[in-house]
Order: C-alpha cells, then sequence, then structure tokens
C-alpha cells in the first residue's frame, strides 16, 4: 500500500503503471472485504469448522470432542454414487437426547459438509444430498447425551461432484 | 420474485414430517466455467425452521451440500394449519424467508 502511494504522490499525471497498481490494489482490497464479508455472514455458522480439511480438526473445531463407534446410527448412502454432485445421505439413529447430527466427507476439499441442530422434540433423522468429489467414506457423526458417536460407509463414486 | 423455497410439511399424529426443497446454486468454489475461470463459492450457510416462535431444526451448511438443496426432518408438536417460518442467509449475506401452513 505504501509502495503505491509514493507512486502516485511523486506523478502529478498518474501514469499507466500508478492506475494499473491502483486498479489492482483495489482489486486485493475488494478481494480482502469479500472474505471479511463471507466471515461475518450468517449468524452461527461456524466458519472455522467448516474450513478445516481434517475430521479431526473439524470435528474438534465444530464439537470440541473425539467420537466413539456405535451401532445405533443408520447411515443409508448408496454403495455407488454415479454423480458426485448429487449424492442423497439419509442418518437416522435411536441414542437418546440427540442435539446434533453432522456429516463429514474426508476426501472432500472441507472435510465438513453439514452440520444439523436438533433441539428437544426434533427427531433425531435427517436426509439431505451432498456433493463428493472423489470416492471417500461419508461419516456421520451424533452427539448425544454430551457423547459423540460416529459411523462411516464407503460410497464409490464415479463422476466427481467438484469440477475435478 | 418468487420464493426460493418450497416446503411440504405435514402432521402425522403427534409429529410433522417436514420437506424443503430451496432454489439456489450451492457454488463450492472449485469449479470452472466455459471459460476455465473459478466460479466463486456462493452457498447457503444456515436455515432455520421455526414453529410457534421455536427453532426446530438448525441446518448448518457448508459448499458440500448439493445444488437445490434438499432436506428432510421430523418435529414433535404441529397440527394441520400451523405456520412453519423458513429462511435461509448464504456466505454472500443473500437470504430470504417464507411461511408455509403445516398440512393435515
Amino acid at each position: 500500500m505504501a509502495t503505491h502511494r509514493s507512486t502516485g504522490g511523486d506523478s502529478p499525471q498518474p501514469t499507466r503503471r500508478a492506475t494499473l497498481q491502483a486498479l489492482t490494489l483495489a482489486g486485493m482490497v475488494g478481494f480482502g472485504l469479500t472474505c471479511k464479508a463471507r466471515a461475518d455472514n450468517a449468524p452461527g455458522w461456524p466458519a472455522e469448522a467448516f474450513q478445516k480439511k481434517s475430521q479431526k480438526d473439524a470435528l474438534d473445531a465444530l464439537l470440541g470432542k473425539q467420537f466413539e463407534t456405535t451401532d445405533k446410527i443408520t447411515l443409508d448412502v448408496p454403495e455407488i454414487a454415479e454423480n458426485g454432485a448429487v449424492v442423497p445421505v439419509s442418518i437416522t439413529t435411536s441414542l437418546p437426547n440427540v442435539t446434533s447430527i453432522t456429516i463429514l466427507v474426508p476426501n472432500n476439499p472441507f472435510t465438513l459438509a453439514a452440520s444439523y441442530k436438533l433441539p428437544d422434540g426434533t427427531a433425531p433423522a435427517v436426509s439431505c444430498r451432498l456433493k463428493m468429489a472423489k470416492t471417500s467414506d461419508v461419516v456421520a457423526v451424533v452427539a448425544s447425551d454430551g457423547k459423540v458417536y460416529c459411523v462411516a460407509k464407503p460410497v464409490k463414486v464415479t463422476l466427481g461432484g467438484c469440477g475435478g | 420474485m418468487p420464493s426460493t423455497i418450497r416446503v411440504r410439511a405435514v402432521a402425522a399424529g403427534d409429529s410433522t414430517d417436514v420437506q424443503a426443497l430451496i432454489q439456489h446454486p450451492m457454488d463450492s468454489g472449485f469449479v470452472k466455467d466455459s471459460d476455465g475461470k473459478l466460479i466463486p463459492p456462493h452457498y447457503i450457510e444456515v436455515l432455520t425452521f421455526e414453529h410457534d416462535g421455536k427453532v426446530v431444526f438448525t441446518a448448518l451448511w457448508g459448499p458440500a451440500v448439493a445444488k437445490d438443496p434438499y432436506v428432510k426432518f421430523a418435529f414433535k408438536g404441529g397440527k394441520s394449519g400451523d405456520d412453519l417460518k423458513v429462511s435461509w442467509t448464504d456466505n454472500l449475506g443473500k437470504s430470504d424467508t417464507s411461511v408455509a401452513k403445516i398440512m393435515g
């Protein structure tokens, strides 16, 4: 920024270079603002957790603890997804006092796909559709009674959903 | 402008089944357009469902949720004719809200 100011100040007539520099700078500032706006958006959205690339980091940031395995979660995903852009995922569980259901796709660029907060009275079951970049496990993580449980199932993707 | 939110909420017994379909590009930021330029990320971050002044379901979404997202869940309570308020906010600060009637 300082470099640009001195360049502009030295020449009364803005040169082509100074103009270009100013444009680049404006672009960079604009980009920075967009990023900042993105982080400020949607109150309650855990931006940090969604930017993590590893499963452990994402879960640490979102739930703050590691999980146990259980057979009380039913994760329904296709064995083979022909189109990674639309992969239906259904999760139901018989665990008590479920407060959240989270879905992770470890091989996606950002591992955390979606997290659902379920207040009292909402059934511990959710269905949605995800994008998958390539063949990966789909991990369902359920927070129940203060503990965190998970199950994982592999999904074979024949056509990636992230432009890869 | 027509609403981007389509909701079908049906009261069955003591609970209400909700299915929602939202029109949204859900661009992940990893896909290139036909000119080879990256399409910037544009996706819904938070989606909430409110019934009787109480939030019954919150979805926190990342860019990995599919285009024109669909979600299905059920909550206790809710009867035919009740209002169900649905709102979303995306990463560019855009939002939409719609109120649907629960069907019997």
